[in-house]
């Protein structure tokens, strides 16, 4: 029967009696995702937005307990603020610049993260999990009141898959019994334990880390400082390294690193929890709100497009913590398929498309685990050479700048540049900033009333700095719509250093997901036809 | 303050350079990593050649 096998932090989409499950034979629906995470509401948002209507199956009513991801980064944020979400994730998130490194009994150097300016969102928050898919779920309700086709439906769990050539047949049970609906493309959104993957027996390949920790939150109000402190090998003995994080509603995020043979059972019991809390903290007073024990793996799929089915975030992949790429990577999932099946459903784009989905995004969850296995090697050393090293990089970081690049206890998730892959057209701007050459995410850029984010996105564009071009045109089916800038909208000087270079005038074509298709120096009609056809995964 | 020896970053791809350093050792005993270690530090040496800047150095690892 229905057991949840977790409790609910927020219970928003109660089990309610479909249509479909009277129906005489199954309903065709041109979407079906599997898993009500942050991933699949954000998948059936992006769709639903698009007009495309979606249904999404998951086996619980609502948002699971506990802060898990706690790290957004920015373009996490961006991403949800092209869906209309980011704004309340700011306003509830932590901001933090300053980290400070410890090893044993003292502290080793202290970091200020000096943000680039101009940017509409931080190069991350603090938010608790629960929080970060509320915001999404809030949006998909407002946008359903605007007619969006979008269905959350709760207690739904799919028992069973059939393929056939042009759709999957899903068997699903539900408080009521059992029904089945048939689906043109389904989203496998449904965790790093993926039931959909186990049935259709596809592997997970990489590397199990021998070790456990402990998270707990706890409510302190205490008058701890808004700082990130990482320790490695605290003295103190609560860990074999510990983790201090700041978050939302007077919350702290702590990780102990407790070794791979430890009693579970026994660990998590509060006195122990509180043990290690304790050493850690002195003598201060607080509330225990959430704790649990994970290990982890660096693994993904060999491809996250299976015919008709799709695969994303943690389904797809699957990182070890540091660094925050967990639900960051599979945001940018979310960002890269939306637009894609959506051109696809629409019949203005084949489906091999979707074949760049896996191409783009396998890509980018490989430069994911290549940077999580670091910081994972570097906070647990495989071998005692590793540990040695280790050492001498802390003991040489307190007095010696040149070591602390080589701390590594996790590094920011920055959006992957697609480079060289088959989506990109030509790069010719001359003297073009690397960091918006083709296959790049967009940066922002303040502009004269607000940012260039806000601008871009959702449909194809073409950003002008300085130059002409047609208003809009149509290839194929799919349009692309001029963004004129010139340098009286930048009233900084960002939007020249990031988009411009050495160059005195640019043009862009930009996807919808605000990646760079092609770039020039200027307007050619033929050129950026040609980029939009092959950005489309057509033949230029 | 080091008179002679370079203390700011001064390796690009820090987390590159640090895994193919360690990923050197896969495999090893203890004995062979010390050996790979010395060797690489002689190569090194000899490639900056500076006493001064060898001495700077020996005196900086000797005290951290």
């Amino acid at each position: 029967m229905f057991e949840d096998r977790y409790s609910l932090a927020f219970k928003l989409y109660p089990y309610e009696k479909s249509a479909d499950q009277d129906a005489a034979s199954p309903v065709r629906h041109p979407v079906v995702i599997m898993g009500g995470g942050p991933i699949g509401i954000a998948t059936a948002l992006d769709l639903g937005l698009q007009g495309i209507p979606v249904v999404v199956l998951d086996d619980h009513e609502g948002i699971g307990m506990g802060s898990r991801a706690i790290c957004f980064a920015k373009r996490s944020l961006e991403i949800a603020d092209r869906y209309g979400c980011g704004d309340p994730m700011l306003e509830k998130g932590v901001v933090w610049n300053v980290g400070k490194v410890f090893h044993k009994e003292g502290q080793v150097y202290e970091f200020n993260l000096l943000p680039e300016e101009g940017h509409k969102y931080p190069a991350f928050i603090n938010l608790q999990q629960p929080y970060f898919e509320k915001f999404i779920v809030d949006r998909v309700r407002e946008a359903q009141a605007a007619g969006a086709p979008i269905e959350l439906r709760g207690k739904n769990r799919v028992d069973n898959i059939t393929e056939f050539d042009d759709y999957v047949e899903l068997a699903i049970s539900t408080p009521d019994g059992d029904y089945k609906i048939k689906a043109d493309w389904l989203i496998g959104a449904d965790g790093a334990a993926s039931p959909l993957r186990g049935m259709l027996g596809l592997d997970f390949q990489g590397r199990v880390f021998q070790d456990s920790f402990l998270i707990a939150d706890i409510k302190m109000t205490a008058d701890f400082p808004t700082e990130r402190w990482f320790w490695f090998e605290p003295s103190h003995g609560s860990g074999a390294s510990t983790l201090l994080h700041k978050q939302p509603d007077n919350t702290w995020r702590i990780d102990f690193q407790i070794g791979w043979d430890v009693d579970r059972k026994e660990e998590m019991k509060e006195e122990n929890i509180r043990r290690r809390l304790d050493a850690m903290l002195g003598d201060v007073d607080y509330e225990m709100v959430w704790s649990s024990i994970y290990t982890f793996q660096c693994k993904r799929m060999d491809k996250f497009r299976h015919g008709r089915v799709l695969f994303a975030g943690d389904s797809a992949h699957q990182v070890s913590p540091f660094g925050a790429r967990g639900a960051n990577s599979g945001m940018q999932d979310v960002d890269n398929l939306g637009w894609k099946l959506g051109l696809v459903i629409k019949g203005d784009a084949p489906d091999s498309l979707l074949d760049s989905y896996s191409e783009e995004r396998v890509y980018g969850a490989e430069e994911n685990i290549l940077n999580s296995t670091r910081a994972t090697d570097f906070i647990t050393p495989k071998s005692k050479a590793s540990h040695i090293f280790r050492n001498a990089v802390l003991s040489l970081a307190g007095d010696y700048p040149f070591a602390r690049p080589l701390v590594n206890s996790g590094r920011l998730s920055v959006p992957c540049t697609y480079d060289g892959l088959s989506l990109n057209g030509p790069d010719m701007l001359t003297g073009g900033p690397a960091r918006t050459r083709v296959g790049s995410a967009c940066p922002d850029a303040p502009l004269v009333d607000g940012f260039l984010l806000s601008q871009l996105g959702n449909g194809f564009q073409i950003l002008t700095i300085d130059a002409d071009a047609l208003d809009s045109l149509i290839e194929d089916g799919v349009g692309a719509k001029q963004l004129k800038l010139s340098s009286a909208d930048d009233p900084t000087g960002a939007l020249a250093e990031r988009y411009l270079g050495d160059a005195t005038s640019a043009v862009y074509l930009i996807r919808p997901d605000q990646h760079v298709a092609a770039r020039w120096d200027r307007f050619d009609e033929t050129a950026v036809r040609a980029a939009l056809r092959t950005a489309c995964g057509k033949e230029a | 303050m080091t008179k002679n020896v370079t203390i700011t970053p001064n390796i690009a791809d820090p987390d590159g350079f640090y895994a193919k350093l360690i990923n050197m050792h896969d495999g090893l005993i203890d004995e062979e990593s010390a050996a790979l270690n010395a060797r690489l530090l002689l190569i090194l040496a000899n490639h900056i050649g500076d006493r001064a800047v060898l001495d700077e150095a020996m005196e900086m690892a000797a005290k951290s």
